[in-house]
């Protein structure tokens, strides 16, 4: 392990990771409102699930929070001093038409790391994800599921502070399923703040430390994973998990 | 038999004619150099279009566009009296010289680098952005991966680009003046054969020229396949 990645593991193993609050947030595209106004702070260790039906706004809420859309109204802000280091996973991933390997080494350019501890880091993340036999093979032959991984072990090699996943296994098998949600909990266990949305009940019990519950664009409830599952609050999220047909 | 032009074409590739063999050595040079050139500058450029939004910019693509279609003697006329000795490049004294041929085959690639690599750099980004703005990257970081993952398409563009160099005749007729031995190149030479009848050497530099044109091709041809297949 490099300095470099000492460091990082180092200062977020030491203090919790970054508090995010959304504060009256609203976001519309021509006149039309499509999420918000929402109000919310996600302080608790996590993972965070954010859930809903589709259209609910789920992806765009993970958006203005990771920074690629701007509020129409509201702010987006994080605990501590500047902005976080952030990574996302998007639904599918976007990768770059080089080698596996190379992938890794251009996000990490990209992020100013030394030349000569890229390749070390590289290799390293490759190796966790289990895709050291893909090293030098083109990204974007890889099947579905190892390109899934492959963007987590981008991420990965960033050391985020905070980890962004839009429904990152919906087009996945159950392997595949399997090792993206390992993945995510090593991230956890890291330290790094998880937040991901998932319209799939089972994985969000699975994983969930808390869960942000959408429809309509409103945030109907947010709450602890156990009382969201065992005694849901809102009438909307009570159809959700009875498996009622919610808009 | 001595009519025949692939006959005159192989008999002088064969024979080693000197006088050709400069004829063919310059008009690679200058074609090369000029789409080097064109490519430097014409890439970035491409990039940077696609990239940033600025008053006057669909404007911009707009000219890039035409200029593809850019007359090789207008090209030529702009070249000519700029560095005419009362031109405003006068005193460089290139006119009649392989650069002031240079120059004039940059102004016809260019525009042609310039406008299919903004179109590819264009499609590219749709597909790249929200990823590039998720890691961090600033616009001008963005252009080296962009260009560098469009590297495919920039190959056959680049072809285009020389294709354009190598076949056209007007510009460096008028800026280079055909002088032999100092400016006269494949496409003059056929020109100049021509007007003296001598259509067997005419047609024998053709076959020579098409040749060439064809060689570059399958060379580009072939690295472009043996990168792809070990990239992708």
């Amino acid at each position: 392990m490099t300095a470099f990645n000492a460091s990082l593991l180092a200062s977020s193993a030491l203090c919790p990771p970054p508090a995010l609050s959304f504060d009256d947030v609203v976001f519309s595209h021509e006149d039309k409102v499509l999420l918000g106004p929402c109000s919310f702070t996600l302080k608790s260790a996590g993972p965070s699930m954010v859930m809903g039906p589709n259209g609910a706004g789920k992806s765009l809420l993970l958006r203005l929070a990771h920074g690629l859309l701007t509020p129409t109204q509201g702010q987006v802000s994080w605990s501590g001093e500047g902005r976080p280091r952030q990574a996302m996973v998007f639904q599918q991933p976007v990768l770059l038409r080089r080698s596996a390997v190379a992938n890794l080494i251009h996000a990490l350019a990209v992020n100013k790391v030394p030349r000569k501890s890229r390749a070390k880091l590289a290799f390293d993340a490759l190796d966790r994800f289990g895709l050291s036999a893909c090293s030098h093979t083109p990204a974007r032959v890889l099947s579905g599921g190892e390109q899934q991984r492959l963007a987590l072990a981008r991420a990965w090699v960033l050391s985020p502070n905070v980890l962004f996943l839009d429904e990152p296994t919906s087009a996945l098998d159950p392997a595949a399923i399997k090792a993206v949600e390992a993945a995510v909990r090593e991230f956890h266990q890291r330290g790094t703040r998880i937040v991901m949305t998932t319209h799939d009940l089972h994985q969000a019990r699975r994983l969930a430390g808390d869960v942000i519950f959408l429809s309509g664009g409103k945030i109907r409830e947010h709450t602890p994973s156990d009382t969201f599952f065992d005694k849901p609050v809102s009438r909307e999220a009570q159809a959700f998990i009875a498996g009622e047909l919610v808009e | 038999m001595e009519n025949n032009a692939f006959y005159v074409a192989l008999s002088l590739l064969l024979n080693f004619d000197a006088a050709l063999f400069q004829i063919v050595a310059l008009s690679l040079q200058i074609s090369l150099l000029a789409v080097l050139v064109a490519a430097v500058l014409g890439f970035p450029l491409g990039a940077a279009v696609a990239l940033w939004r600025f008053p006057g910019r669909g404007g911009l693509i707009v000219v890039l566009n035409a200029l593809m279609g850019l007359p090789p003697v207008v090209a030529g006329l702009i070249v000519y009296l700029s560095l005419s000795r009362a031109g405003p490049l006068g005193e460089w004294g290139l006119l009649f010289t392989p650069g002031a041929m240079v120059i004039a085959q940059v102004l016809l690639v260019l525009p042609i680098l310039a406008a299919l690599s903004r179109q590819k750099v264009e499609e590219l980004l749709g597909e790249y952005r929200e990823q590039f703005v998720s890691l961090g990257m600033s616009r001008s970081r963005m252009v080296p991966t962009l260009l560098w993952d469009a590297r495919f398409a920039l190959l056959t563009i680049l072809l285009a680009g020389f294709g354009r160099a190598s076949a056209e005749v007007g510009a460096v007729m008028m800026v280079g003046g055909n002088i032999e031995g100092v400016t006269r190149v494949m496409t003059t030479s056929i020109v100049l054969e021509t007007g003296k009848g001598n259509l067997p050497l005419a047609l024998g530099l053709g076959v020579v020229l098409l040749s060439l044109i064809m060689l570059v091709n399958a060379c580009a041809y072939w690295v472009g396949e043996m990168t792809r297949r070990r990239t992708g």
